[in-house]
């Protein structure tokens, strides 16, 4: 309960901060909004002057900034996240479209990585210094030297351009899915795997671990009722962290990939100006950033009440 | 564990087989769905033969009947009346009336694009028909009404404050479920007045980058992909799956000068600059051109490209004594000084079209041969309007579309009678603006537009590059595809499947 509350006034404190921290740095960024925003919206081929006077016009874009600012706190205290200035939309509805196209291919990725990285992990930590684990050393570290666009280009032009298995890029059907989470995910897994396999390592050397095998549990119950439930602890909190790697992962992924997510949003509404859109999707992932390190506070609680304590 | 990997790879490869031939058509290009509103993502609505303008236009920029049947002016020029077709309706069942036309018309109007530029006075709907009046005689009007903003769409399209909610319009397709900022799907609709399209279903997909766009095309993923960069145009072009198109289209590589910079107020010093540049080369070796622009309008362009003009060339060493004779010296850094003033400029692209800053790099080695120094600065297309207006730009290195409307004095005049944010700068011609004028009013013939293109040669206010090309891959099953070089429609109604 008392974790909740914290967290509850955290994220209060987060809203707050991320919505003035935006609002100052967009307001600080050099050139006219105005034009930012025209050619947003009109495009290369029919932005000019009167566009942005238009939209100058339309937005009230001279006003003072600290009232502007309230006025965004002001609405936001009601959940009135305001337009895009760019579209005209609803911000709330942009980002709940685009959030659900990031959180459904973060989810993919995730699931895929952890399939992919802590089983290979502990049964290399089972064995530390054997050749699972120099192999996986090796497999990991360079999986997690190449960059993402690099990794997605790589999968695209092996996987559906080579063998015309997978599409190269899109959006709404399960097979969309497959190579953008395994670009995002092979990075995960790579890392994910060396946290598993310390861990793995770490734990069978101790002595409980000994004894359990010395009582006479196969080597496979000892895994099962000690090692994983020890394990996971480090690896969950882990996850928590990988959180922001694959925020950044999917800015570039879904360029990459064509694909409508809350990366390929900010991106946009940063470059035409569009502040409510970028105060909308940075808030969204600021509290994302809370909610699933409480979540995972929660979990490893639950799994090591020792911590909770 | 062994049984879990197993699973997962048949899983896997069970939804990675690829999709069975399919009635749907799939077109991928750069440009990203906004909303529902026409003055700004109008342009894929034409496209994709959605929603559909008065008058039309043939690749030679001829107008062709639209929505409109037939058009005239009154004597005095200052009356037009278009003539509505019969028997169309909208996507939503409602007949398309004179009145409903007129109001799409106004609300396109007040908006910003090519329209609030004319000098209409009213547009009142008459018995089959909507007369639209003028302050000035313009001869040019109903290329303007092909334009995309000006694209007619049903009462019920349009919410609070005219701002577009639906697209009701009256193309051969009709939209199905529109998913910005990257998709959209569309059938054909079984109530449009012309023939019925070959193609039963098409789905829009934005891709905003173009090595992704070319890699869809190669893997069969895509059936039309639009806009493809130079290297992957050379590859595909090795490909059996796809068929590559190019065509000339009239969009201009070229250079934006601020003619009230000190640097630059001279032709002379114009002219220096446009003959360090290697057309050849830039063509050839960025763009993969065969040819560089010997002027402004490429040969596609028939009426306005002007054979008599001599062609732009490339001469350092005629640029450098051009300059020695304005009085710049070359100082001991390899730059020109003049009365302790350096050379030097900030020349302004943007990455919106990734050719540009390419180009761009190339240009600094360039001008640097003949004793300029560059400064490259890529940032917002939007600078480029920004520094026209504050008088900050130095040269802006753009791609301007002079098929904004399916006739290139709509871009003459808002460019260079007098002057415009993409075009001249601190440059004022009075001739050029009479003649563009005249051609705009419709007494200025041939003879007026070879003027123009001479002053504009000769005087430099911009130094043209390159002529673009346009460039589109099509998979091999689909037949009938044709590129529009005025960039209003991608031609999907007479597109056909062959299985």
């Amino acid at each position: 309960m008392n974790t909740l509350v914290t967290r509850g006034i955290q994220a209060l404190m987060v809203a707050v901060l991320i919505g003035a921290a935006t609002f100052a740095m967009m307001r600080a960024l050099p050139g006219d909004a105005a034009y930012r925003i025209a050619a947003g919206r009109y495009g290369y081929d029919n932005v000019d002057t009167a566009a942005a006077d238009a939209v100058r016009d339309e937005l009230g874009l001279d006003g003072p900034a600290l009232p502007a600012l309230l006025h965004w706190l002001g609405d936001l205290l009601r959940l009135d996240f305001g337009n895009s200035l760019v579209s005209g939309q609803p911000v709330i509805a942009e980002i709940g479209h685009q959030l659900g196209a990031s959180l459904s291919l973060a989810a993919v990725a995730v699931v895929l990585s952890l399939i992919m990285g802590p089983p290979l992990g502990i049964l290399a930590g089972l064995r530390p210094g054997g050749l699972l684990d120099r192999g996986l050393l090796v497999v990991s570290t360079g999986l997690k030297a190449v960059p993402q666009f690099l990794m997605a280009l790589i999968l695209i032009l092996i996987l559906s351009v080579q063998f015309r298995l997978l599409p190269a890029a899109g959006y709404g059907a399960a097979r969309h899915f497959i190579l953008p989470a395994l670009a995002l995910a092979l990075g995960l897994a790579a890392v994910n795997a060396r946290i598993a396999r310390d861990a793995m390592a770490r734990i069978g050397a101790m002595p409980f671990y000994s004894f359990a095998q010395w009582k006479g549990l196969s080597r496979r119950q000892a895994l099962l009722h000690h090692g994983l439930r020890n394990v996971s602890v480090p690896l969950l909190t882990y996850l928590g962290l990988q959180f922001v790697t694959l925020v950044e992962g999917v800015v570039v992924v879904e360029a990459i990939f064509g694909w409508p997510g809350i990366g390929h949003a900010l991106v946009h509404a940063i470059f035409s100006r569009d502040v409510p859109m970028v105060q909308g999707t940075a808030l969204c992932l600021g509290l994302g950033f809370v909610l699933i390190n409480t979540a995972i506070d929660l979990l490893t609680a639950r799994i090591d009440p020792r911590r909770a304590a | 564990m062994k049984h879990t990997l197993a699973f997962l790879a048949a899983a896997l490869i069970a939804t990675a087989l690829p999709a069975q031939a399919d009635d749907t058509l799939d077109v991928v290009a750069q440009f990203e769905i906004q909303s529902p509103e026409p003055s700004t993502t109008g342009y894929i609505f034409t496209r994709m033969g959605i929603t559909e303008t008065l008058t039309h236009a043939d690749p030679q920029g001829v107008l062709t009947p639209g929505l409109a049947t037939d058009w005239t002016a009154d004597g005095d020029g200052l009356s037009w009346t278009f003539t509505l077709r019969d028997g169309v309706r909208f996507h939503d069942g409602t007949a398309m009336t004179a009145e409903a036309v007129a109001a799409a018309l106004d609300i396109a109007r007040t908006k910003p694009g090519p329209l609030a530029k004319t000098p209409i006075t009213a547009i009142k709907a008459m018995d089959g028909a909507v007369v639209i009046t003028l302050s000035d005689p313009f001869a040019a009007l109903p290329a303007y009404l092909a334009h995309f903003s000006a694209q007619i769409l049903a009462p019920a399209a349009y919410g609070a404050e005219d701002a577009g909610v639906t697209v009701i319009g009256t193309g051969p397709y009709k939209i199905t479920d529109l998913a910005p900022p990257l998709s959209l799907k569309a059938e054909a609709f079984d109530g449009y007045w012309g023939p019925a399209p070959h193609v039963p279903n098409v789905r829009y997909s934005a891709v905003s980058r173009v090595e992704t766009r070319a890699l869809m095309a190669e893997s069969g993923d895509a059936d039309f992909v639009f806009g493809l960069d130079p290297a992957s145009v050379a590859r595909l072009g090795l490909s059996d799956a796809v068929t590559v198109h190019s065509v000339a289209i009239p969009r201009v590589l070229l250079i934006k000068v601020n003619a009230d910079h000190p640097a630059l107020s001279e032709p002379e010093a114009r002219r220096a600059l446009s003959l360090a540049i290697d057309r050849e080369g830039i063509a050839r070796a960025v763009l993969r051109y065969p040819e560089g622009a010997t002027q402004l309008f490429p040969p596609s362009v028939g009426a306005w490209h002007n054979d008599s003009l001599v062609p732009l060339a490339h001469d350092p060493g005629k640029a450098k004594e051009l300059l020695q004779g304005l009085g710049w010296t070359m100082g001991g850094d390899g730059i020109l000084t003049r009365n302790g003033e350096r050379f030097a400029l900030t020349l302004t692209t943007y990455p919106d079209r990734p050719e540009l800053p390419l180009v761009a790099a190339v240009l600094e080695q360039q001008f640097r041969a003949i004793g300029a120094e560059l400064t490259i600065n890529t940032t917002n297309s939007s600078e480029i309007s920004a520094g026209h207006a504050d008088g900050s730009l130095d040269l802006g290195l753009i791609a301007r579309n002079f098929g904004l409307i399916p006739n290139p004095v709509g871009t003459i005049l808002s460019d260079y009678a007098p002057t415009g944010d993409w075009g001249a700068m601190g440059w004022q011609n009075d001739e050029i603006t009479d003649l563009a004028r005249s051609v705009g009013r419709g007494d200025g013939g041939a003879p007026a537009r070879a003027r123009i293109t001479e002053i504009l040669q000769t005087e430099l206010p911009i130094i043209p590059i390159a002529w673009y090309r346009q460039t589109l891959a099509v998979a091999k099953g689909v037949e009938g595809a044709v590129i529009d070089p005025w960039e209003r429609t991608f031609g999907l109604p007479e597109l056909r499947l062959s299985q």
